[in-house]
C-alpha cells in the first residue's frame, strides 16, 4: 500500500473528498527521522574506531 | 477516555511515526549512564547510588507494563501516550528540581519512579494499535516501534553528553540538562499523542454494531493461565539473557579475548565494537521482525535460538584465533537479541489475537526484567570466579558461553512446545462486543 493511500483495514471509503495526508506523513517521518539520523551518524563515527583504533 | 478512531482518509503510515516519537524518547533510559559521573561528583554519590534512578526506572517499566496493560487496552493509545508523556517528562522535571536543590531522593523518585511509569506505559502504548493497522505485516510494524527504543539511546547518549559539556557538570548544570530533556521530550512525544488513531471498526450490515474480531481471541487474564504464555515467557527470557550476556560485558570481553594474541584490542576499538553491537541490535529489531512476516513466528524464533546457540558455540570453538569470526558471531547474536524483542508482539497476536494483545505483551515483559538480572549475573559471576582461579584471556568466558548455549537450547525447546491456544480460553463474540469502548471520532 502506498503512503498516499488512506488505509483503514475495514476498507471503508469516505463519501466526500479525502484530505491529502502526504504533507503530514512527510512531516511526521522527518520529525522522527532527523534525530534518528543524528544518532546513527554518531554511532557510525564511534563504530569506525573498531577498525581504526 | 475513548480510543481516537481514524477519520476517513487517514493513512496507516502516520501510525509508525507516532509510535516512534514515543519509543525514541523513552529509549533514552539506556543512555542514563551519561549522567552518572556528573551526578557522582556533584552530589557525592557512589556508583551504586548513581545507578539507582535507572534501575528503579527499569523495575517500574516492568511493573507498569504488566499492571497497566489492561488500562492501555481499555483507554486506547492516545491516553497511554499522554500518560507516558506526562510521566516521562515530569520525571525529568522532578529530577531537575532534585539536582538544583541537591536532593538525591528527588532524582530517584522523579526519574526512577515517575519516569519509570512513563517507560512502561509508553513501551506498550502503540503495540496493539500498530498490529491492528498492519494485520498483513505485524512483525514489521512492531519492529519499527521497538527499533525506536534502541534508537533512543543512540540519540540521547551524544546529545546528553554535549549538553553536560555546555551547561557544566555541577548540580546546576545537571539540573538545566534535566530541564531541557523534560521539555524537549514533552514536545517530541506530543507528535505521537496528536497523530495516533485506531482503525475504524468494521460494522456489521444488520445493526451497525462492530463485528467481532477475526480468528482466535484470548483475554489477558486468560492468557496468563495458558501454557503458551509461559512458554513464550521462557523463550523471551532465554533469548534476552543470552543477548545481555554479551552486551553487558562487550568491551572487556573483546579486550580479554584477544589480550594474549599478536593483535590485542585497544580501548577505543572496544568502544567501537560496543557501538557496532548497538547497530546490530537495532537492525535486528526491524530486519528480523519483518522477516518473521514472511517465514512465520515459530520459524524465526528457531533461527534466533538455534543459530544463536551455534554462534555461541562458534565463539567458544574458535576462541582467540579469529577476530573477524568473534565479531561477526557477536553481531549476529545481538541482532537476534533485538529481533526477539521486536517479534514477540506479533507472536502474541498469532496466538492470542488482537483483543488484548497490548496487555498480554505488558505481562510478558516481566521476562525482560528477569533476564536483565539473570544475564549480567551469570557472565559477571563466572568471569570473576574464573579470574580468581587464575584463568585469563578467552578462557575467562568459556563456561559462560556454554551456559548461554544451554539457555538458548532451553528456549528452543520451549518454542517447539508452543501450540495453538485451547478453545476453552477463547473469548466469546458477546464478551468481545461488551468490552469494546465507544470510540471517539476525531479528525
Amino acid at each position: 500500500m502506498s503512503p498516499s493511500q488512506s488505509s483503514p483495514p475495514d476498507g471503508a471509503l469516505p463519501d466526500g473528498p479525502v484530505p491529502d495526508r502526504r504533507p503530514l506523513i512527510v512531516f511526521a517521518w522527518v520529525w522522527v527521522g532527523a534525530p534518528l539520523a543524528y544518532g546513527l551518524y554518531e554511532l557510525v563515527q564511534k563504530a569506525t574506531q573498531l577498525f581504526t583504533g | 477516555m475513548s480510543p481516537p478512531v481514524a477519520p476517513p482518509g487517514w493513512s496507516r503510515w502516520l501510525v509508525p511515526p507516532a509510535a516512534l516519537s514515543v519509543h525514541l524518547s523513552i529509549g533514552q533510559a539506556y543512555a542514563w549512564s551519561v549522567f552518572k559521573p556528573s551526578l557522582e561528583s556533584a552530589l557525592d554519590l557512589s556508583g551504586t547510588q548513581s545507578a539507582l534512578p535507572f534501575q528503579l526506572g527499569i523495575v517500574m517499566l516492568g511493573l507498569s507494563a504488566a499492571f497497566g496493560g489492561t488500562l492501555v487496552e481499555r483507554n486506547g493509545p492516545r491516553w497511554a501516550m499522554t500518560v507516558a508523556l506526562i510521566c516521562f517528562s515530569s520525571g525529568f522535571l522532578l529530577s531537575a528540581l532534585g539536582a538544583a536543590t541537591e536532593q538525591y531522593w528527588l532524582i530517584v523518585f522523579g526519574y526512577g519512579f515517575v519516569g519509570g511509569i512513563g517507560l512502561g506505559i509508553g513501551y506498550i502504548s502503540p503495540v496493539s494499535t500498530l498490529i491492528k493497522w498492519f494485520p498483513d505485516r505485524p512483525g514489521m510494524a512492531t519492529g519499527i516501534a521497538i527499533m525506536g527504543f534502541g534508537g533512543g539511546a543512540l540519540i540521547a547518549s551524544p546529545w546528553s553528553a554535549q549538553m553536560l559539556d555546555s551547561f557544566g557538570s555541577d548540580s546546576s548544570g545537571i539540573a538545566l540538562a534535566f530541564l531541557v530533556h523534560g521539555l524537549t521530550y514533552a514536545v517530541f512525544m506530543s507528535l505521537g499523542v496528536f497523530l495516533v488513531r485506531v482503525p475504524r471498526p468494521v460494522k456489521t450490515a444488520a445493526d451497525g454494531t462492530p463485528a467481532p474480531l477475526e480468528g482466535v481471541q484470548v483475554s489477558a487474564n486468560s492468557a496468563v493461565r495458558t501454557p503458551q504464555f509461559w512458554l513464550l515467557w521462557i523463550v523471551l527470557c532465554m533469548n534476552v539473557t543470552a543477548g545481555i550476556g554479551i552486551l553487558e560485558k562487550a568491551a572487556p570481553m573483546i579486550t580479554d579475548f584477544f589480550a594474549d594474541t599478536s593483535t590485542p584490542v585497544s580501548v577505543s576499538a572496544a568502544a567501537g565494537f560496543v557501538a557496532l553491537l548497538s547497530a546490530a541490535n537495532m537492525a535486528g529489531r526491524i530486519g528480523w521482525s519483518s522477516t518473521s512476516d514472511l517465514i512465520g513466528r515459530k520459524n524465526i524464533y528457531r533461527v534466533y535460538l538455534g543459530v544463536g546457540a551455534l554462534m555461541y558455540a562458534l565463539i567458544a570453538w574458535v576462541g582467540d584465533s579469529s577476530k573477524p569470526v568473534f565479531i561477526i558471531a557477536a553481531l549476529v547474536i545481538l541482532s537476534f537479541y533485538g529481533g526477539g524483542f521486536a517479534t514477540v508482539p506479533a507472536y502474541l497476536k498469532d496466538l492470542f489475537g488482537t483483543y488484548q494483545v497490548g496487555a498480554i505483551h505488558g505481562r510478558l515483559l516481566t521476562a525482560w526484567s528477569t533476564a536483565g538480572v539473570l544475564g549480567p549475573l551469570i557472565v559477571n559471576w563466572i568471569a570473576d570466579r574464573q579470574e580468581e582461579a587464575g584463568k585469563s584471556g578467552a578462557s575467562l568466558y568459556g563456561l559462560s558461553l556454554v551456559i548461554m548455549i544451554g539457555l538458548l537450547a532451553v528456549g528452543f525447546v520451549a518454542n517447539e512446545l508452543v501450540r495453538p491456544v485451547a478453545a476453552r480460553h477463547h473469548v466469546t463474540p458477546q464478551k468481545e462486543a461488551a468490552d469494546v469502548p465507544e470510540p471517539e471520532q476525531s479528525a
